[in-house]
């Protein structure tokens, strides 16, 4: 049931929605309802063949030899495949966007990193038989040590996991092994605070497990061409991989997509195109590369790992005056998108809150782990899901009502976050205040008086003094004050009209704060983009207009 | 491997192919008659987007040898709507959104149908019951177990109402 709260913001819009909020049939129900709607593998070919992968059965091993001669012979074998066969052997998804080094074989026949990875693929008249050769096909490892922990592929004596990527990290600006974000001065802060609460988060690898399994079918068209169906989520990037991995002009290739059966960001990474259409090209016959089930789970690339420590500075009246991050993302062996959705993590710190001190470094780390992609949220569900801990171990630390404590730190419009853009349309406050009362949630008066409109005074509008190193850049400073006074927006906390919100559950005992990062790769700090024109103090509140667009200053995707 | 000719009988009408000794039913269907409703989602029997029913019982046809339907009844979601005339719970999960991605759906809707094909007015927990081995990835379920309702006219729909007789005419 959707209920409309026009009351908020009324003097912002026009009452003229004349879509959002009724029901509205999705354009393609018939087709799902009938069983109708064309799904890549519903289209049937007259001789198809069918493509499965030989794969590491090791975490971290290199390839001495590989013997397929016994699986030549094999019935209804067409076709091996080898990583020779393909022209250009080394891909990153970003690279269509000009972002990131070519880290990852399409068939990887020196050294696997992972269990799963692809080494070869075999062509045959039926799944079975191409199961059957595979089982033939003898490879010769060498076992290397692996590491499955992004902290410990940190250090300095750790196996080496991607020959792209020294130091087990990728290279921001081609030379910084993490992504580095710098507002204001967080030791200071820490100095003058009246608690300071640390903790550490992590978020397991999650599946995006979608009902239709990941796969390809090519065949051949007419003029040298090659169509293929897929079940990619993103029809256009998985065009330009394959054209840029097989050498060949786009135009030789015809996708169709559109109908996904289910996605969640898993069917982004373009790996069943490329290997449908190659078979094809060397057998002329159409050819089908489907996961399986198994394939699914093990190899389709998941939400990666995350880890998070977050010490923040407190005052005894709630207000947070600084937040410190060190971020692990464990994007297991390639990179696939996973340096993106850094960059979007480190723009969205430290969530939805006027923190005056902000410090982050976020790592981009390779282990010998199944690569991970998007999934939805990409980059901001695992830190968001510390940040929101972390804000209720707070409450809970001081006594303080969880919901008054965020209203107390919520941005708001006119506010400088952290990555120096001004927030605008927030919508925070009214969101908590709904949120409360919807759900009988007590909170103080003045707090659900509050309102978005109040941000944006003084201090909370402009970028802090944020000291530079003796390189130039920015690094961690002493200003003189760092603990800025509560603003006139914001009521004062009353702790009488509160019941207790202390005592969480007991909790076992981990490491609360992160080691301290040696790495054999230059950590020097590089300084987040400036925006242009910062907000001044005394420019007058901006005018109120119409909420549409993100608070980063970009498209959402 | 030798074939071997098999006879039954998909929604109504009567199919004759060669099967492979081993070969299931799912790969039948697609590949050798051409139904393409039947969906596979995993081969294993775990997300019944392969649902059929087999003599009016819902069957996982991934894990059905092909052989064992000689003489049988099959029925799929190609079978729901007669003709241009949808089967109510056709109806009631387009009226629901009921469906997403829509990989689940013909499999769900063949477990609603053999649901209300025994029982006319099925409980919540009846409809939670008969859809237990049917995964949706998409949907949350609550809008699936809605629209079967609605079809069954316990719901707010009660236009389409299942006459329990298989066929809407
Ligand atoms: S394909 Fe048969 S149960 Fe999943
Ligand atoms: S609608 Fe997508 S799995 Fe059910």
């Amino acid at each position: 049931m959707i209920e409309f709260r026009k009351d908020i913001f009324a003097d912002e819009r026009d009452d003229n929605l004349n879509e959002i909020g009724k029901p509205t049939r999705r354009q393609d129900i018939l087709g799902h309802v009938t069983g109708r709607s064309p799904f890549y593998d519903d289209h049937q070919f007259e001789g198809l063949l069918h493509l499965k992968c030989l794969r590491s059965p090791h975490h971290h091993a290199r390839i001495r030899s590989i013997d397929t001669k016994p699986a030549e012979q094999m019935p209804g074998v067409h076709r091996i495949i080898q990583g020779s066969d393909v022209k250009v052997n080394l891909n990153t998804l970003l690279s269509l966007m000009n972002f990131g080094e070519d880290d990852e074989p399409v068939l990887s026949d020196k050294k696997v990193s992972y269990v799963g990875e692809p080494i070869l693929a075999v062509v045959a008249e039926t799944e079975r038989q191409a199961f059957d050769a595979i089982a033939k096909i003898r490879v010769d490892y060498e076992v290397l040590p692996h590491v499955l922990d992004p902290e410990e592929a940190l250090q300095p004596n750790a196996p080496l996991v991607n020959e792209t990527m020294p130091g087990n990290a990728f290279p921001y600006h081609e030379k910084y092994n993490h992504q580095k974000l710098r507002f204001g001065d967080v030791e200071a802060a820490f100095a003058q605070a009246d608690h300071i609460v640390e903790d550490r988060y992590q978020m397991s690898p999650i599946e995006q497990a979608p009902i239709e399994m990941c796969g390809a079918i090519a065949a051949p068209e007419t003029n040298d061409r090659f169509v293929c169906y897929t079940s990619t989520q993103a029809l256009f990037f998985s065009l330009g991989t394959a054209a840029k991995v097989l050498d060949v002009p786009s135009n030789r290739l015809h996708f169709i997509g559109g109908t996904v059966g289910g996605g969640f960001g898993g069917k982004v990474d373009s790996l069943h195109e490329p290997l449908a259409i190659l078979g094809c090209m060397l057998t002329g016959r159409a050819v089908r590369y489907a996961f399986d089930r198994q394939e699914e789970m093990q190899v389709g690339a998941p939400r990666g790992a995350e880890r998070w420590y977050i010490k923040d500075a407190v005052m005894n009246d709630g207000r947070i005056t600084a937040r410190k991050f060190t971020g692990y993302f464990d994007v297991g062996a390639y990179t696939r998108l996973s340096s993106y959705a850094i960059i979007k993590a480190a723009g969205h710190l430290p969530g939805p809150y006027t923190i005056p001190n902000v410090y982050a470094d976020i790592y981009c780390v390779y282990t010998n782990r199944t690569p991970a992609t998007a999934m939805r949220g990409f980059g901001i569900t695992g830190v968001d899901f510390a940040i929101e801990s972390h804000m209720d171990q707070i409450a809970h630390k001081l006594g303080m009502n969880p919901i008054e404590l965020r209203l107390i730190n919520s941005y708001m419009d006119g506010d400088m976050k952290a990555h120096r853009r001004e927030a605008k349309n927030t919508a925070l406050v009214e969101c908590m205040q709904v949120a409360a009362e919807k759900s009988g949630w007590n909170i103080a008066p003045d707090f659900k008086a509050m309102s978005s409109h109040n941000g944006g005074e003084g201090w909370r509008s402009e970028i802090p003094h944020t000291v530079t190193d003796t390189n130039g850049q920015i690094g961690n400073g002493v200003p003189a004050s760092t603990v800025r006074p509560a603003t006139t927006s914001i009521p004062a906390y009353v702790p009488s009209q509160n019941p207790s919100y202390a005592a969480p559950p007991a909790q076992p005992a981990r490491p609360v704060s992160p080691p301290t990062p040696q790495s054999n790769v230059q950590a020097t700090p590089t300084a987040p983009p400036q925006a242009s024109a910062p907000a001044s103090s005394s420019t007058p509140k901006r005018p109120r207009v119409s909420r549409f667009s993100s608070i980063s200053g970009t498209r959402r995707r | 491997m030798a074939k071997k000719p098999i006879q039954f009988q998909l929604n109504g009408s009567s199919k004759s192919v060669f099967v492979e000794e081993g070969q299931n039913l799912l790969e039948v269907l697609r590949r050798e008659v051409g139904d393409l409703t039947p969906k596979l989602g995993c081969a294993q029997g775990a997300c019944g987007s392969c649902t059929v029913l087999i003599d009016g019982e819902q069957i996982v046809s991934c894990l059905t040898l092909a052989e064992t339907v000689e003489g049988a009844s099959v029925e799929t979601a190609a079978g729901l709507a007669n003709g241009p005339t949808l089967h109510a719970l056709q109806e009631a999960f387009m009226d629901g959104f009921a469906a997403q991605c829509g990989f689940c759906t013909p499999g769900m809707l063949v477990s609603a149908k053999a649901l209300l094909d025994k029982n006319p007015s099925p409980s919540r927990g009846d409809v939670i019951e008969a859809i237990s081995g049917n995964l949706c990835r998409c949907t949350g379920y609550e809008p699936i177990i809605d629209a079967i309702l609605a079809a069954a006219g316990n719901g707010h729909n009660s236009a389409g109402r299942y006459s329990g007789s298989g066929r809407q005419s």
